[in-house]
């Protein structure tokens, strides 16, 4: 079996058998180029996340809430390395990998790209970020690349606490004075829209989907998840008391789901081309970290290699 | 910056979930030397309690099986259903065995 046309075929069987593509193993050209570029682009957004979080670390209004946010911070940066590796096992180097990052090749989550300007952000990314996240992340636990489900397993029972954390933060605010409840409701006003965004683009302008579901790298189209996300946030906003920005939602009974108001695509679009408000802001400061990054790198190395030529004198000696 | 630029090794990270139980592989990471490739274990892959005990080993020094001898190696052992117990009929009477 050795002609293309019977590889394919092969392989198609075998995902549609429901069977798990391992490292190795043969694979279409296009399916491991539409994996790195998935998997780097989800590494990515997971390390450039930890950015609008960090502008509120210091800031945190009580040590629990700033050891909260820590932790989530720093499993922000785990679930970056669970997802560098997965895309490791491609063929592709770590290095590479940063390297798209920081030239503006390669993109992550459009989300990070807008500004955490009060506390009650800390709240509405932990509740709705991460929530819309973990909705887009459930079905890729049995995405049909094995590396990239094992390390979406992970992912997904951490971040769980994500979403229940930020929402805590939205509870006490709602439940705080007339100021605090106005703040919650502001960062929802703020976060909404761009949250429906993160699902990706309608169904018929996703250039990348068809092809996905049939590899089964994709479970459910952008449109399906979109419209789970708000039929289950809609009563978690109910009970905190506030308002989703939209005049357009109203449950629909024949359907059994809420419609919902059109995004705005060209906001979309301007933010994944690099003209959102913190595009600039964020790539930057992740080029700066990591060239200021670049002497402990080479010092960890010198040390390593000081260190076996040690071990290696002293095993000589004995 | 661009001086033979040498990317840290890559280790496999291996994890005993509890006391008795096997090491299991969990993922991998970048590491300048082994004591900091098991530091960063403990940090990425054992921050709930996962293990309490932690392997490493430098990726290139892991040899594996080749996918495509899957036929090979392992397609004779299905024929070889004489290997289970379930393939002896014992009376019910002789009690457990």
């Amino acid at each position: 079996m050795d002609n293309i046309v019977d590889l394919e075929k092969h392989f198609q069987d075998r995902i549609d058998a429901e069977q798990r593509i391992e490292p190795k193993e043969w694979m279409p050209d296009a399916y491991r180029k539409t994996l790195i570029r998935q998997i780097s682009q989800h590494a990515h957004s997971e390390i450039i996340g930890m950015l609008p979080e960090r502008n509120w670390l210091t800031r945190a209004p009580s040590l629990n809430r700033k050891a909260v946010l820590l932790a989530k911070i720093q499993d922000e940066g785990g679930h970056g390395l669970y997802l560098y590796s997965a895309a490791e096992t491609l063929g592709v180097t770590r290095e590479d990998l940063l390297d798209d990052l920081h030239s503006g090749k390669a993109k992550y989550s459009s989300i990070f790209n807008y500004p955490t300007l009060t506390w009650a952000d800390m709240g509405a990314i932990g509740w709705l970020v991460d929530g819309a996240a973990i909705m887009n992340q459930v079905p890729l636990c049995r995405t049909s690349y094995g590396p990239y489900a094992r390390a979406m397993v992970r992912v997904c029972k951490e971040e769980s606490f994500h979403q229940r954390q930020g929402y805590e933060i939205m509870m006490a605010l709602c439940e705080g004075s007339e100021e605090q409840k106005q703040m919650a409701q502001d960062a929802l006003n703020r976060w909404w829209w761009p949250v429906l965004m993160m699902f990706g683009p309608k169904d018929d302008a996703s250039a990348n989907s068809e092809m996905s579901l049939k590899w089964k790298i994709k479970r459910f189209s952008n449109d399906e998840l979109r419209q789970r996300f708000v039929d289950m946030s809609i009563p978690q906003i109910e009970y905190l008391g506030l308002t989703v920005p939209d005049s357009e939602l109203k449950w629909n009974a024949e359907r059994g789901h809420y419609d919902f108001g059109e995004v705005n695509w060209n906001e979309f679009w301007e933010v994944v081309k690099g003209n959102g408000p913190c595009n600039h802001q964020r790539l930057e400061t992740r080029k700066k970290v990591y060239e200021e990054g670049e002497w402990v790198r080479e010092a960890a190395l010198a040390y390593a290699d000081k260190q076996q030529v040690l071990r290696e004198s002293s095993q000589h000696v004995a | 910056m661009e001086k033979n630029k040498r990317d840290w090794p890559l280790w496999e990270v291996f994890i005993r979930s509890k006391q008795g139980l096997d090491h299991k592989h969990v993922g991998s990471l970048h590491a300048s030397d082994a004591e900091m490739a098991i530091e960063n274990a403990r940090d990425v892959y054992t921050r709930r309690m996962e293990g309490v005990s932690i392997w490493v080993v430098e990726s290139k020094y892991l040899h594996a099986s080749n996918p495509d001898e899957e036929g090979a190696l392992y397609e004779s052992a299905k024929s070889k259903i004489y290997r289970h117990p379930t393939f002896y009929n014992i009376p019910e009477s002789v009690g457990h065995m």
